[in-house]
C-alpha cells in the first residue's frame, strides 16, 4: 500500500512540477497550428538570434574542450603542488550566479574597466559584443567537458599509454591514437552537455551582451524581448523550440552516457 | 653486458624502495627479479624501462648511458601485468603499433605481425580484439607487440600473476622455449619462486629495496647467502638453532652420531614424498623423505626417531637476518 | 601518475592562465569591487533596505526549497529505483530536463500554467510562492541525481538480514537505509541550495521582480548593474559568493564524513 501511496506522490509531484508546464507551452505554441510557428521563427531577428546563439554556443563549446581535456589530463595523471585546490575550482562555475557571470566579466573586460578598457583602445570590444558573450558562456559551462573525460582517464589507467611509450610512440603519437579514442564516448557525452549548457545560458547572456536586437541577442534574450513586448506567440514558438532542443540533448546525453564496467 | 644498474635509489614520498641497488644483466640471458610483494622489483624493472627516473644511480642499457633517457628512445620492450592491450584495436594493429609509428612500409609490417602472430600461437585472432581473448592470449599478444619492434632488451612485470595457476605454468614454459628460440636479453619480475627456478638462467633476489643475492637458480637455492633468502627460495626446517632443507636431513629408528632425537607427530603422505612432522626439543620440525625410506622406518605418531642433516646439507644460523 | 614533467609544467601554466583570465579574475574583481569605494561601503551597500529583502528571500527561498528536494528527492530517486511501472524509463529520463533547458524558458513554461492565463485556475504570479515553485523547478534533479546511485548500489542482503532479524520495513528504512542514503541526501540538497540561491531566469518572468517583496538577489544585482550601481551588485554578488562558498566546504565535509563510514 505504501508502495503506491509513494508513487502517486512522486508523480503527482512530477507531473504540476514538470510534466504539465512544459506540455502546456507546446500545447500553447501548436493550438494554432504550425503557420504561425514556422512564421515567428523565421522573422529576421529571430532568424539572427538562432545564428548568433549558434555561433556563441559552438565557440564555447571548442574552447572547452580543448582546455577541458588538457585540463581533465593534468588533473588525472600528473601530481603537482596545489591539485587538489585546482580540482575544486575547476566546479567554481557551478556554484556562481549567472548575473555575477556577467558582473564580474563587465568589471574587468567592461569599457571602462582596466583590461576591456586597454583592449577598446585597440579597437577590441568586449563587453556588449560577441567575445563577452564567448566568455560568459565558457564560464558558465567551464566544469562540463573536464568533469565528463577525467573519471574515465582514470579509470582507463596510464598503462595503456606507457605500453604506446615503450613502442616509441611520442607523447603526441600516444595522444592522437591511445588517449583520444580511449575517451571518445566520454568527450562526445562532456561536448554534448556543454553544448547544451550553452545554447540555454540567459542570466549571463543577459548582462554581458547588452541585449541589442538584431546584434547580440541570442534566441534566449529573444523569447524574454518578445514576451515582454507581448509578443506572445514569437516568444512561445521560440521557448518551444529552445525545449526541443534540450529534449533531444537529453536523449542524446542518455545514449552517450558513459557505460559503468568496460 | 646488456644492462649495468649501479647504485639506483628511488624513494616515493617518504617510503624508500631502492636502496643502492646494483645489477648486472649478461647479454641474451634469461634473469628472474624475484623478491616479495613491495620489495621494489618492479621499480626496478620500470626504472630500467625508463618509465620511472631513480633518485640516485645510473642504467647503462648496451654500453650507453640511458638513466635520463625517454622510454621511447631505450628500444625496450615491456610487458604488462595487466597486459595494456590497446582496447581499440584489433590483436593484429596492437601489434603492428611499433612498427607503423616507425612508419615502415605497409607489406613489412603485414609480414612481421603475420610472423609475431605465429610465432606467439594467436594468428587465426589477428581481426579479433583484446576483450575477446583469454588472458593468456593477450598476454601473448602484448609479447608479440613488444618483440615486433626488435628491443635489445625484453622486460616483463609479472606477466603471469593475472592467470590462473595452469595457464600460468603453460606460459612459463613457453617463455623459455621461446627465449631459446629468439635470444633477446629478458627480464621478468616475479613473487614465484618456483616460476624464477624454473625459467630463469640468472635470479636477482631483491626485497625490501635491496639486493639479497643473485646467482643462478641451482646457486641461490643450494647456498643460500641468508636466512632470508632460503627460506624464500624453498622449504626450511631448524634443527640445533640452524636452518637446513627438510630434503636434507637423514631419518632413523637407531641413534646417530651428532644426531639429535624427536617425538613423530605427524605423517602426511604425498604422493611420492612424505612429510613427516615432528617435536624436536619441543619446537616444530619436520623432514622430506622418499615412500620407500618411509616405508623401512615404518614411523607413527609418537615414535622416537633419530634426526640429522646429511652429509651435504646446506646449514645456516636461524639468526634474524 | 608524472610528477614534476615538462609537459606537466607547460600545461598546468596554461590551464592556470585560461583559469584566470575568465574566471579567477573576474571574481576577484567582484569581491575587489564590492569594499573598493571605501570602508564600510561594503555594509552600506548590503544592507540597504531592498539588496537586505533580496537576500533574506533568496536565502530564505532557497532553504525551504532545499528541504523540500531534501523529501521530494529522495521519494522520487526510491520510485525510480525501487518501484516499476509503465513509462519508468521515460520519468528517469525527464528528471534531467531542468538541467537541459534554459532557465528562461522554465520561467515562461511556469508562468503559463500558473500564472494569469492558467487554465488550472491556480494564479500563483508576482507572490513569494511563485519564486519557490520556479526554484523548485530548476533544482528537482539535485537530490534525485545524487541519491539515485546510491540506492542501486546499496547492498539488498543488508535489509533483509535485518527482516530476518525481525526489522520492519519503517525500522529497516530508519535504521538499515537511510544512514547509508544520508550522506547523498545531504550533499544533494546542498547543491540544491547552491543553485537556487543563484537562480535567475526562472524567477525573472513568474516573480513579478516587486522589491521587498519577489525580488531575489540575483534581479537586485542584475537592476544595480543595469542602473550604473556596480558596487551595489558587486557587495550582493560577494554575499551569493560567500554564502556558495560555505556550503561547498559543507558539502565537503559531509563527504568527508561519509566516506569514513562508508
Amino acid at each position: 500500500m505504501a508502495k503506491y501511496a509513494l508513487r502517486l506522490f512522486a508523480l503527482v509531484y512530477l507531473l504540476f512540477l514538470l510534466a504539465l508546464p512544459v506540455g502546456l507551452i507546446v500545447w500553447r505554441t501548436f493550438g494554432d497550428g504550425i503557420g504561425p510557428v514556422i512564421e515567428s521563427l523565421s522573422s529576421p531577428e529571430a532568424v539572427h538570434a538562432f545564428k548568433i546563439t549558434i555561433v556563441v554556443a559552438l565557440w564555447a563549446v571548442a574552447i572547452n574542450t580543448v582546455f577541458g581535456v588538457g585540463m581533465a589530463i593534468l588533473l588525472a595523471r600528473r601530481r603537482f603542488p596545489g591539485k587538489r585546490l585546482l580540482n575544486a575550482l575547476v566546479d567554481l562555475p557551478l556554484a556562481v550566479s549567472p548575473v555575477v557571470v556577467g558582473l564580474a566579466l563587465i568589471l574587468v573586460y567592461g569599457r571602462y574597466a582596466p583590461v576591456g578598457g586597454w583592449l577598446e583602445g585597440h579597437g577590441i570590444q568586449i563587453i556588449f559584443s560577441m567575445p563577452g558573450m564567448i566568455m560568459a558562456t565558457v564560464f558558465v559551462s567551464l566544469p562540463l567537458v573536464v568533469r565528463a573525460v577525467e573519471p574515465v582517464l582514470v579509470e582507463m589507467g596510464e598503462e595503456q599509454e606507457q605500453a604506446a611509450h615503450t613502442l616509441g610512440a611520442s607523447a603526441s603519437q600516444t595522444f592522437r591514437r591511445i588517449t583520444i579514442p580511449g575517451i571518445r564516448a566520454a568527450l562526445a557525452y562532456g561536448v554534448v552537455l556543454c553544448l547544451a549548457r550553452a545554447l540555454g545560458e540567459y542570466g549571463a547572456i543577459a548582462v554581458v551582451s547588452g541585449r541589442l536586437v538584431g546584434q547580440t541577442q541570442t534566441l534566449t534574450l529573444f523569447v524574454d524581448e518578445r514576451f515582454q513586448n507581448f509578443e506572445e506567440q514569437d516568444a512561445f514558438a521560440a521557448a518551444t523550440a529552445l525545449a526541443l532542443i534540450a529534449i533531444t540533448t537529453l536523449l542524446l546525453t542518455k545514449l552517450l552516457r558513459p557505460k559503468d564496467g568496460d | 653486458m646488456a644492462i649495468e644498474v649501479r647504485n639506483v635509489t628511488k624513494t616515493f614520498g617518504v617510503t624508500p624502495v631502492l636502496r643502492d641497488v646494483s645489477i648486472d644483466v649478461a647479454s641474451g640471458s634469461l634473469t628472474a627479479l624475484l623478491g616479495p610483494s613491495g620489495g621494489g622489483k618492479s621499480t626496478l624493472l620500470r626504472v630500467i624501462a625508463g618509465l620511472e627516473v631513480p633518485d640516485s644511480g645510473t642504467v647503462t642499457i648496451n654500453g650507453i648511458d640511458a638513466t635520463r633517457l625517454a622510454p621511447q628512445r631505450r628500444n625496450v620492450g615491456f610487458v604488462f601485468q595487466h597486459y595494456a592491450a590497446f582496447k581499440h584495436m584489433t590483436v593484429h594493429d596492437n601489434v603492428a603499433f611499433g612498427l607503423k609509428i616507425r612508419k615502415r612500409p605497409k607489406t613489412e609490417i603485414r609480414k612481421r605481425v603475420a610472423e609475431l602472430l605465429e610465432l606467439v600461437h594467436i594468428e587465426q585472432f589477428a581481426d579479433r580484439y583484446p576483450a575477446q581473448l583469454s588472458g593468456g592470449q593477450r598476454q601473448r599478444m602484448a609479447l608479440a607487440r613488444a618483440l615486433a619492434v626488435e628491443p635489445q632488451v625484453l622486460l616483463l612485470d609479472e606477466p603471469f600473476g593475472a592467470l590462473d595457476a595452469q595457464v600460468r605454468k603453460e606460459l612459463r614454459a613457453w617463455l623459455r622455449r621461446l627465449h631459446d628460440e629468439v635470444h633477446v636479453t629478458t627480464v621478468f619480475v616475479t613473487h614465484d619462486q618456483e616460476e624464477a627456478i624454473e625459467v630463469a638462467d640468472e635470479i636477482v633476489v631483491l626485497a625490501d629495496g635491496i639486493v639479497e643475492q643473485a646467482g643462478s637458480p641451482q646457486e641461490i637455492y643450494d647456498n643460500p647467502d641468508s636466512p632470508f633468502v632460503m627460506r624464500f627460495l624453498g622449504p626450511v626446517t631448524e634443527i640445533d638453532g640452524r636452518l637446513v632443507r627438510p630434503h636434507d636431513i637423514e631419518l632413523s629408528d637407531t641413534p646417530l652420531p651428532d644426531g639429535a632425537t624427536a617425538t613423530v607427530t605427524r605423517i602426511v603422505r604425498l604422493g611420492f614424498e612424505v612429510r613427516v612432522e615432528m617435536s624436536l626439543d619441543g619446537r616444530h620440525t619436520w623432514a622430506q623423505i622418499t615412500r620407500g625410506a618411509a616405508e623401512r622406518l615404518n614411523l607413527a605418531p609418537g615414535d622416537t626417531v633419530h634426526v640429522r642433516p646429511t652429509a651435504d646439507a646446506r646449514l645456516i644460523p636461524a639468526g634474524a637476518s | 601518475m608524472l610528477a614534476g614533467n615538462r609537459g606537466t609544467g607547460l600545461g598546468l601554466g596554461v590551464s592556470m592562465i585560461f583559469l584566470s583570465v575568465i574566471v579567477f579574475i573576474p571574481l576577484a574583481a567582484v569581491v575587489w569591487r564590492s569594499g573598493s569605494d571605501g570602508p564600510g561601503t561594503f555594509w552600506r551597500a548590503v544592507r540597504t533596505p531592498d539588496a537586505w529583502a533580496a537576500l533574506e528571500l533568496t536565502v530564505g527561498a532557497s532553504l525551504i526549497v532545499a528541504l523540500i528536494n531534501l523529501v521530494m528527492g529522495t521519494v522520487i530517486a526510491w520510485v525510480l529505483v525501487r518501484d516499476t511501472f509503465p513509462g519508468r524509463s521515460v520519468v528517469d529520463v525527464l528528471i534531467d530536463l531542468p538541467f537541459a533547458l534554459p532557465t528562461i524558458v522554465a520561467g515562461l513554461v511556469l508562468l503559463s500554467l500558473y500564472g494569469p492565463t492558467t487554465p488550472l485556475g491556480i494564479d500563483i504570479a508576482y507572490s513569494r510562492i511563485a519564486v519557490v515553485v520556479a526554484l523548485l523547478f530548476v533544482t528537482l534533479p539535485f537530490v534525485v541525481r545524487t541519491v539515485q546511485p546510491v540506492l542501486l548500489e546499496l547492498d539488498r542482503d543488508m535489509e533483509q538480514a535485518a527482516a530476518s532479524l525481525g526489522a520492519g520495513p519503517l525500522v529497516t528504512f530508519r535504521r538499515i537505509i537511510l544512514p547509508n542514503l544520508l550522506p547523498a541526501m545531504l550533499s544533494g540538497t546542498a547543491l540544491a541550495f547552491t543553485r537556487a540561491i543563484a537562480e535567475f531566469g526562472a524567477t525573472v518572468l513568474i516573480s513579478g521582480n516587486l522589491p521587498f517583496q519577489t525580488q531575489v538577489a540575483s534581479v537586485y544585482i542584475f537592476g544595480q548593474i543595469e542602473t550604473d550601481n556596480p558596487t551595489g551588485a558587486a557587495a550582493v554578488a560577494t554575499v551569493l559568493l560567500i554564502v556558495a562558498l560555505v556550503v561547498v566546504v559543507i558539502l565537503d565535509l559531509i563527504q568527508r564524513w561519509g566516506a569514513r563510514h562508508g
